[in-house]
């Protein structure tokens, strides 16, 4: 595809595209030199915000709105979220492996225009690649005098450090990302004071995704209102889609929002394996309200589409489930996740979320009673009241009301199959 | 219409005007709407994660829920604190803290008295749906050796490891784990050993922190409770003393905000074991050569009065009074002065302050003056070991922006608040004082920050060895900053009242000096004549009696062979004396050398009031009958007066208190009646408005000289020492420290004394040796009255021997 952004080096340099010859020979840098030449920090501001970029870690706000929120006080950090711990997605880590520089050069430009002199970047603990490759990219910029002390000859400097988790999914959520960061627990804090205010060392902070940032070389170079002109209007430019699960062509795609899901499934992943039925999918990851296709299949693929279908499009993972699906299994797996990441300081996911599990577990083992799933979906409403989506939430954090999402989905769509579970002794492959 | 600190805010359809600034949770609870909750606790920042106070609150997108404990009110916010959605959410939260809770309440401490138990009564679901397995632990889990931790019970409300990081600044409560397995825990090999701990068991919401001196001992709805007052040291903490079938079972702080805010110490909360000690003295005993005789009270009373009545007034001089209440230690100062005819009275050992500077310095600060301080400077005793609960309020005082500068030879406890921290070489303190005032070299950011107003100094003598003109000279200055108010810094339980009641050689009952004729005249009217000696101080009297100036001794609740800088000097002087009488509890290291001793009631039997050390006064009541056949001072000197055929006047409280509240001008008008029913419940501090001040001392500037020598001495009090209180409270008394002499590791390095050998120290304590950077050089710090330390003279400087030198 022509019009790709993020995997255009990539895939044109499949063997070399992490280094930065390569990366300068292919157009990288100049954005920045762009930037911090020609462009005031004002005016980087109004292309990320003309470009109606929606943040790509899961929440979907407008990244050039955030900035605008960052408080004046000095020192300011910018933090670049690259957790990605949600059962489904990847695309941070092709980003990360495959086009570090294109990160870094965002990192920078970003920090230009947010005037931050201090950047992290927060990778996921099992991902050592990525964090060695972001890393030895910082490296060669420093020598390439792309961070540094007076960047390209001007007065702008930048250091940029890269800090490893731990292990923990909820350290991808921000606050508790920047707790992590200064080295205590990684549990969520209560907002407000948001990080823009009160972030990294209680001072104003931007905290945002790989992808988002991963945009912004481009959007300086192109121009905010070409990037906004891709795709549908409020699903502006491309978003990586991670696809698993029963599907032909598993794996990272660099797709323009505005297609069916019909067309992603079956054209662009290829079809299901062995041409069995589709049974459900999830749109944006574990957290995510699934899909049926007697429902959505012919829905569309956007931000906006998929929350009216009360559901989100989230970091993009999109989980295929088949016909052979026992989705009780499945939504146990997943609840068995959130209870065992949930950061245990707030009561009604701490406790709701391992009683969830506990109760699907039993059905499983079929220990199932009639009344439990009234009580699972019980459990759920004391955790996210009224069970819509975007949730209403008794927790802190949005993990705990995420918790309940495959609880609501295979009560809401697949019923009679609990019932039968329930009924018929339980299912001992689950 | 509402003002500009005010909002109107609308629970459940009704209309209230309410404080601005104030968080919802406590706003509604003001006006009777409580809301329920776990983590939420006025003293401690919110942290919103039990999740029990959801309310629903209107905003831009409709009803939202959100906790109460951290939503601040504003103007025109409705609530609904009853609706459909937040009754079902208090029922879900509630749900879910039960599931996992043992519901071992008929064996659980907290049964009856817990937060758990009565809101699942009023908010929780009829049942319970849970059938999986409940979470278990090993249980219990000694978090310290004063508190115990049952994990299964806890609902991880972080109200216990908030007060241990940002109340006492003791982070060692952490949480493990995450998820369902989340758990308080300690760090390996890091007990819980704060000089607080006890007060996480109060406010844990559940019986998941026990006490190991209340753990199964009582049931709450047997309990029969005292508001009464902390005597450990001079804050004087307000407390609840809990007791069944006539035993204290249980002390709990109570939230006087003027005073010590729901917070103790463990010394003030765990001391009352030594009450029901079974070696409490609890009977007269009269010395029989080298023992002592169990005697009747008559027969010891008899000898007593003859015994003093055969001296010379001026031959009889009283050491104590500070542990005792003010009416008896008024009836002490009157019995020596009107009946026995001696003005050598003094409440302090000779490790104290001038009782003037003590007693009526002006501008005296109230501990409520810490919050409002720009700037609060410490110089004086580590107040962490000596005044843990001021410590408290100090650190609070920092935690909302006031700049602390703390001044002491050695680290402090305060250190780690302190925005300058200033060290000395022990016993060049009036040097540092005359640099500090200039604000020489390193001190530039430590006087500038004395220039910023309201200044509250608190000020008292670093350690026994210090000089204690130096408080004086430093008060002086003190009086010099901004808007300065002057805290002094005393340690002994009711050391204040006692010196309001004149138990010092200087002072009239009030605050009325000698030297004031007019105060002279109006105690003469009521008492009769003076003596017309002039009194002594207690190491005056301690030499007198040497000397053999004097003959007769009475000590009341005093220890001076433990307690004063020099304790060959008090044993020489006890045994020295003709007669010694020692009114006291226990068998002390002083009492032992008497000739009788007379069993006192002590605090929890005792009745009447006391002054903290920013001259309030509370009601101090009794819980107890006094131990065996002890008796109130009071009560007993009227007895000793009668036998010597005076009318002391002192059988009855209520009479002495009115007597106090007519001839002492500064406590005019404060009687027993008028504490218990008219006065602030938090207490009042005198002099009240109608009353005046007799004596106002401004500190003066007095020569301090400055010691030289190998090693000046810091003789470094701590909380948990080998006093006789503490040795007899079970689960205390193993805490007391164990005696390393500290001193700077270049000064060891050159007498090439390795750390963990044992050195001596002024030719008479064998002692091992810490290497510690912070103590200055040329400084040695040892610690005081420690078992291995007793007897060690506080002189300026000390000598240091290696055993090695020896060989
Ligand atoms: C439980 C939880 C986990 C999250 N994990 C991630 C993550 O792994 N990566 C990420 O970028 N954002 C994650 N987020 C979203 C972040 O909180 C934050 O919104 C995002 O990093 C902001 O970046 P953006 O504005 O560029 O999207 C998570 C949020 C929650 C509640
Ligand atoms: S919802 Fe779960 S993960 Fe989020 S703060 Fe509460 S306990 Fe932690
Ligand atoms: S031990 Fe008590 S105070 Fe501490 S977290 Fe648990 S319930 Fe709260
Ligand atoms: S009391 Fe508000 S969340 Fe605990």
């Amino acid at each position: 595809m022509t019009d790709l952004i993020l995997t255009a080096r990539m895939t044109a340099h499949p063997a070399d595209s992490h280094m930065i010859d390569r990366f300068v020979a292919t157009g990288g840098y100049s954005a920045l030199r762009k930037a911090l030449t020609e462009l005031t920090p004002e005016e980087v501001k109004d292309e990320v915000k003309a470009s109606n970029m929606r943040g790509r870690g899961g929440a979907g706000f407008p990244t050039g709105v955030k900035w605008g929120f960052l408080a004046a006080s000095e020192p300011r950090y910018l933090v670049v979220n690259g957790d990605e711990s949600e059962p489904g997605t990847f695309n941070d880590r092709q980003l990360m492996e495959r086009d570090p520089h294109q990160l870094v050069e965002g990192i920078a430009i970003s920090s230009y225009a947010l005037g931050i002199g201090h950047a992290f970047v927060y990778i996921r603990g099992e991902y050592p690649r990525s964090a060695r490759r972001v890393q030895r990219a910082i490296e060669e910029a420093y020598a390439a005098g792309y961070l540094g002390d007076g960047i390209l000859g001007t007065d702008f400097s930048l250091d940029v450090t890269v800090h490893l988790g731990g292990g923990a999914y909820i350290c991808g959520e921000e606050t508790a990302l920047l707790n992590s960061l200064e080295g205590r627990r990684g549990e969520p804090r209560l907002k407000p004071p948001f990080p823009a205010v009160e972030g990294l060392y209680a001072k104003p902070t931007i905290v945002n995704n790989v992808e988002s940032i991963s945009n912004v070389p481009w959007i300086v170079n192109n121009s905010g209102t070409s990037y906004a002109a891709i795709g549908p209007e409020r699903s502006a430019g491309t978003k990586m889609l991670s696809i698993s699960g029963h599907i032909n062509k598993p794996g990272n795609h660099e797709i323009i929002m505005g297609m069916t899901w019909r067309d992603m499934i079956y054209d662009l992943g290829g079809g299901i394996p062995d041409d069995r039925a589709l049974k459900t999918w999830i749109p944006g990851g574990a957290s995510a309200p699934w899909f049926v296709p007697e429902e959505h299949l012919d829905t569309i693929l956007s931000i906006d589409d998929v929350a009216a279908n009360g559901s989100m499009i989230g970091a993009g993972a999109v989980v295929v489930m088949d016909e052979t699906t026992n989705v009780v299994a499945a939504a146990h797996r997943i609840v068995r996740f959130f209870a065992h990441e949930s950061c245990g300081q707030c009561t009604p996911c701490r406790e709701g979320t391992r009683w969830l599990e506990d109760v699907l577990k039993r059905i499983l083992d079929g220990r199932g009673r009639p009344e439990d799933i009234d009580l699972l979906l019980d459990i759920s409403d004391n955790i996210s009241p009224g069970l819509s989506w975007p949730p209403a939430m008794t927790t802190i954090c949005p993990l705990g009301p995420s918790a309940v999402s495959p609880v609501t989905s295979i009560t809401r769509w697949f019923l009679p199959e609990i019932e039968a579970m329930i009924a018929g002794g339980g299912d001992s492959d689950g | 219409m509402a003002d500009a600190d005010q909002v109107t805010i609308t629970i459940n359809g009704i209309d209230h005007v309410v404080a601005a600034g104030q968080l919802l949770i406590t706003a509604a609870e003001n006006i009777g709407e409580i809301i329920p909750r776990f983590c939420h606790h006025d003293k401690l920042e919110p942290v919103a994660k039990c999740r029990m106070c959801l309310v629903e609150v209107e905003g831009p997108r409709g009803k939202a829920l959100v906790p109460s404990c951290t939503m601040p009110v504003s103007n025109g916010m409705v609530v609904d604190t009853k609706s459909a959605v937040v009754t079902k959410a208090h029922e879900g939260v509630l749900e879910f803290l039960l599931i996992n809770h043992p519901l071992d309440c008929p064996i659980c401490d907290k049964g009856g008295e817990c937060p758990l138990q009565d809101q699942a009564y009023a908010h929780g679901p009829g049942e319970s749906r849970f059938v999986e397995e409940k979470r278990t632990y090993l249980k219990p889990l000694p978090v310290s050796d004063l508190v115990l931790l049952d994990r299964e019970r806890c609902v991880l409300c972080d109200r216990c490891v908030r007060v241990a990081d940002d109340i006492a600044g003791d982070p060692l409560l952490v949480f493990t784990e995450r998820g369902n397995a989340v758990q308080i825990q300690t760090f390996p090999d890091e007990p819980f050993a704060s000089y607080f701990s006890g007060n996480t068991v109060q406010l844990c919401p559940v019986g998941a922190l026990t006490s190991v001196d209340y753990r199964f001992k009582a049931r709450p709805w047997d309990l029969h409770h005292v508001t009464s007052v902390s005597l450990v040291d001079t804050v004087q903490s307000t407390v609840d003393v809990q007791t069944s079938r006539g035993k204290i079972v249980r002390v709990y702080g109570v939230e006087n905000d003027a005073v010590n805010e729901g917070w103790l110490s463990d010394k003030d909360r765990f001391v009352f074991p030594a009450i029901h000690a079974d070696t409490r003295v609890v009977q007269p005993l009269v010395r029989n050569g080298e023992r002592f005789d169990k005697a009747t009270w008559g027969e010891a009373l008899e000898i007593v009065a003859s015994r003093l009545g055969s001296c010379k007034g001026a031959e009889v001089a009283a050491i104590g009074g500070a542990h005792n209440t003010n009416e008896d230690a008024f009836a002490l100062g009157k019995f020596m002065r009107s009946v026995i005819g001696s003005a050598h009275i003094d409440a302090q050992i000779g490790d104290g302050l001038d009782a003037r500077l003590a007693a009526a310095v002006t501008s005296r600060a109230r501990l409520g003056d810490l919050d409002a301080a720009s700037t609060i400077l410490v110089w004086g005793p580590d107040l962490k070991e000596v005044l843990p609960v001021l410590y408290l309020r100090v650190r609070k005082a920092t935690r909302n922006g006031a700049t602390l500068v703390v001044v002491s030879p050695v680290a402090t406890g305060l250190d780690s608040v302190a925005d300058h921290v200033v060290r000395y070489r022990a016993g060049t303190g009036s040097e540092l004082l005359r640099k500090l005032g200039a604000g020489d070299g390193d001190l530039v950011g430590a006087r500038s920050a004395l220039r910023e107003g309201p200044v509250v100094a608190l000020v008292g003598r670093t350690s026994l060895a210090e000089d204690p003109n130096l408080a004086e000279s430093i008060a002086a200055f003190a009086l010099s900053l901004p808007e300065a108010k002057i805290l002094p810094l005393l340690e002994r339980g009711n050391v204040f009242g006692a010196l309001d009641m004149g138990l010092a050689p200087g002072l009239l009952p009030g605050r009325v000096s000698v030297d004031s004729q007019e105060g002279v005249d109006a105690i003469e009217d009521a008492w009769g004549p003076l003596p017309d000696h002039e009194g002594l101080d207690a190491m005056s009297i301690l030499a007198d009696l040497v000397e053999g100036d004097m003959s007769a001794l009475v000590m009341v609740g005093s220890d001076p062979v433990s307690d004063c800088p020099d304790p060959q000097l008090a044993r020489a002087a006890i045994e020295a004396a003709d007669f010694v009488v020692a009114i006291d509890a226990f068998i002390t290291d002083s009492s032992v050398l008497a000739d009788v001793i007379l069993p006192a009631a002590v605090w929890g039997e005792v009745d009447g009031t006391v002054t903290n050390l920013e001259g309030r006064v509370q009601r101090i009541r009794p819980s107890l009958l006094p131990a065996g056949q002890s008796r109130a001072l009071h009560g007993l000197l009227d007895d000793i007066a009668s036998q010597m055929g005076a009318d002391l006047g002192t059988s009855d409280l209520a009479m002495i208190s009115k007597e106090i509240a007519s001839v002492a001008p500064s406590y005019a008008g404060i009687t027993i009646d008028y504490l218990t029913f008219a006065g602030d419940p938090d207490g009042v501090v005198v002099p009240i408005e109608d009353a005046q001040q007799p004596l106002v001392y401004t500190p003066v500037d007095r020569p301090v000289p400055v010691v030289t020598g190998e090693f000046t001495l810091h003789l470094a009090a701590s909380l948990y020492d080998a006093g006789v209180w503490l040795s007899n409270a079970a689960a205390l008394g193993d805490l007391a420290r164990s005696a390393y002499v500290r001193l700077h590791p270049s000064d060891a390095a050159r007498r090439a004394i390795t750390p963990g050998e044992t050195i001596v120290v002024s030719g008479s304590h064998q002692l091992p040796v810490a290497l510690d950077d912070t103590v200055s050089r040329g400084t040695l710090v040892v610690p005081h009255n420690l078992e291995e330390t007793k007897g060690f003279v506080a002189t300026p400087t000390v000598t240091v021997d290696t055993v090695r030198g020896e060989e």
